[in-house]
């Protein structure tokens, strides 16, 4: 028999792994989000000092960037480096956080609301509605202020506190999606063969929501950092707690952004933007990663030559009467 | 006028093939009326899309329905797998009545499966061949299956509709298949479940005709072999022919005619059913098709008053605008299933027309009188 007859298996992602990669965007996206990750994880124990480290509390000119001190010290003569160093590791986790409980919300609520249908539709989306309708930001502010100080500290809740001002927009247009899905023929089908309802929702619709869902998290996430800086830089954090956010609040206080330190400043606000930059362009690859269609589109575009086609080409088959 | 109600048949009429013993399906009176939720300035309405529908499918045979779009097919056969449930009527699976808890669900579901029109969207596009079959076999197994016995059995079943060699399809996704052989696929599907009914709902009006064929031989294959009850949903009246054993012709959501299926297309008593047959394409037919009567199905929110079907038919009579007509036997019946709902059956009306169904009529206009017609043999 010709290898043409061989059987191709999929087996998991084994040789899926590389093509995504292809992409030059989604390559930078994820090389730079692995950066950050690192960054994070490993970042507070390279770091030469401690966050709170003081070079000297005598002299209160920053210095800027230095053999010694390479991205200079601030005011109070902290090394900006072990800041920054330090600083990542609650911005990434509280965005992740909050795009993780934010996205589950909006599934729990989008995906219920638009299977339901009927009441239990009307009440979940008014709920959405409302909290669409709400300001994110003040009401994080109100909630912040309200909390005593040591739990402004804890990445976990902050994270939490602003996924609930984050998952309206997910849960809606999920909702919409489950509602022009839940109609699809292939639904009708498991449901004729007998699936229950969660299995349903789970196997049949939410495969087909992870293009949107997961843009969605990666978006919500981007929305987290943004958030979460931007509470920081107001002072709702704590300011002992680094991260990339209080100091740029520090920074502000200490009119940084007028007196021209600008490695006080800049070196967080660019750790924001290439996370940010980061995860946009890791947006561009989702279809490929979760679609199947569009893993083997890419991969006939991609295989030029002969060889490939002809594994595709089913002329052994037309012969056994199954013509495509 | 009540004294025509009671002249002509007060029993119900249960359509579909006549076969001794319990049918394996049966639907009495079903009746379905969507709820219309009316725009800005319109009010709310009731698409009547099926109205009392009595029908039988005994094991072993193909039953056709046969219908324009929009008379109801498809609302029927999705009413026979629970998929929507009727707004009156009842189903008896192996004469015993259907009840719509999860458990019982889950058992019809195990014995009667439908197969759908559009081969591209009833397989989800994130899953494989081996998926789509794997699932059916592991809730209707009864036990669990092993590893190696699902895979011999997806094998087994994907060589069964003939997409050979088995090895080569089992992992593919849908998208990589074509039309025909993702309908083979769903097919396979619906004999993993292994029902006593399978409902096909246009199982080939999206193929290529090419493999047409192929698909209602496989029908018929399984009527013959395992003893299905087929309903075979259809627009195709000359496939309808081909496969089924009787014929149940749909007008606007009732039942117009329904007969052996020779018999309904050869000699067709109610004027729809002719128009259905004179619409069909016939390659011996030299002149192009006089079609008997024109027009678009009704609204189906306000259905034509007595028969739905009078403001389209060339035979129309008063009394068709009046009243809904009974179900007749057909003239020349030899059996009591070739049965029409048609005025013109009525010996009492019969003769203020003069239709005869085998005379081409030219005129599209209700009409009692008989047309000039040079062919006419009077």
């Amino acid at each position: 028999m010709s290898p043409v007859l061989r059987p191709r298996r999929r087996s998991g992602g084994s040789g899926s792994r590389p093509r995504w990669l292809r992409s030059p965007k989604v390559a930078a996206g994820s090389l730079i989000l692995l950066f950050f990750v690192l960054l994070a994880v490993f970042g507070p124990m390279a770091a030469p000092h401690s966050p709170e480290w003081q070079a000297s509390t005598l002299d209160n000119v920053p210095h800027p960037p230095s053999s010694q001190f390479w991205l200079g010290t601030d005011v109070q003569q902290h090394d900006l480096f072990s800041q920054l160093l330090a600083g990542g590791r609650d911005t990434l986790l509280i965005a992740f956080v909050g795009g993780l409980v934010a996205t589950a919300l909006s599934v729990v609520v989008g995906v219920s609301a638009g299977f339901l249908g009927g009441k239990a539709d009307e009440v979940l989306s008014i709920l959405t509605n409302i909290f669409l309708a709400l300001p994110g930001l003040l009401i994080l502010m109100v909630v912040m202020k309200m909390m005593p100080d040591g739990d402004t500290g804890n990445p976990l809740l902050i994270g939490a506190v602003i996924a609930l001002s984050a998952w309206a927009w997910g849960a809606r247009v999920l909702r919409a999606q489950t509602l022009a899905l839940r109609n699809q023929d292939y639904v009708d089908s498991a449901r004729v063969v007998g699936e229950g309802r969660v299995r349903i929702i789970l196997f049949e619709i939410l495969p087909n929501l992870l293009p949107i869902l997961a843009s969605s998290f990666i978006f919500t996430v981007i929305y987290g950092i943004g958030a979460y800086a931007s509470l920081a830089w107001l002072g709702l954090i704590n300011p002992t707690n680094a991260s990339w956010g209080t100091m740029l609040n520090t920074a502000q206080q200490f009119s940084a952004t007028t007196s021209g330190t600008w490695w006080w400043y800049g070196p967080p606000a660019l750790c924001i933007a290439f996370v940010g930059i980061a995860l946009a362009l890791l947006n561009f690859g989702i279809d490929e990663i979760v679609n199947p269609r569009m893993r083997s589109t890419r991969r006939g575009l991609r295989s030029k030559g002969p060889r490939f086609q002809l594994g595709l080409t089913p002329v052994v088959r037309a012969e056994e009467g199954t013509r495509p | 006028m009540t004294d025509i109600a009671d002249t002509v048949n007060v029993e119900r009429v249960v359509h579909g093939p006549d076969r001794p013993g319990t049918p394996a399906l049966e639907a009495r009176n079903l009746t379905k009326h969507f709820k219309v939720h009316g725009g800005l300035g319109r009010g709310a309405g009731v698409v009547h899309a099926v109205e009392d529908i009595s029908l039988a499918l005994p094991r072993g045979t193909v039953t056709a329905v046969v219908g324009e779009s929009g008379s109801g097919k498809s609302t029927l056969a999705r009413m026979l797998t629970q998929l929507i449930s009727p707004t009156s009527g009842e189903l008896l699976l192996d004469g015993e009545p259907v009840r719509g808890d999860a458990k019982s669900r889950r058992a019809y579901t195990s014995r009667v499966h439908l197969v759908l029109q559009d081969p591209f969207s009833s397989l989800n596009s994130v899953h494989t061949v081996r998926y789509h079959l794997e699932r059916p076999l592991k809730l209707h197994a009864g036990r669990r299956l092993g590893r190696e016995e699902l895979e011999r059995r997806v094998l087994d079943l994907l060589e069964r509709v003939s997409l050979t060699p088995a090895d080569n399809y089992i992992d593919k996704y849908p998208h990589e298949l074509s039309g025909g052989q993702r309908q083979r696929v769903a097919i396979a599907r619906g004999l993993a479940v292994e029902p006593e009914v399978l409902l096909a709902d246009e199982p080939v009006s999206m193929l290529d005709v090419s493999i047409r064929l192929g698909v209602l031989n496989l029908l018929d294959e399984l009527r013959e072999r395992e003893q299905l009850a087929i309903l075979y949903v259809t627009h195709d009246i000359a496939s309808a022919r081909y496969l089924a054993d009787s014929i149940v012709v749909m007008y606007a959501g009732e039942i117009v005619e329904s007969g052996d299926a020779v018999r309904i297309t050869d000699a067709p008593a109610h004027p729809y059913t002719q128009l259905l047959l004179s619409a069909a394409p016939d390659p011996e037919r030299a002149e192009p098709p006089v079609l008997r009567g024109r027009g678009a199905p009704p609204s189906l929110v306000s259905p034509p008053s007595g028969c739905r079907f009078h403001p389209r038919c060339p035979f129309a009579m008063p009394v068709c605008a009046e009243q809904a007509p009974p179900t007749l036997q057909a003239p020349d019946a030899e059996s009591a299933r070739h049965v029409a709902a048609c005025w013109l059956l009525d010996p009492e009306h019969t003769p203020t027309t003069s239709a005869e169904p085998d005379v081409p009529q030219t005129r599209h206009m209700p009409s009692p009188q008989r047309h000039e017609d040079p062919t006419d043999p009077a």
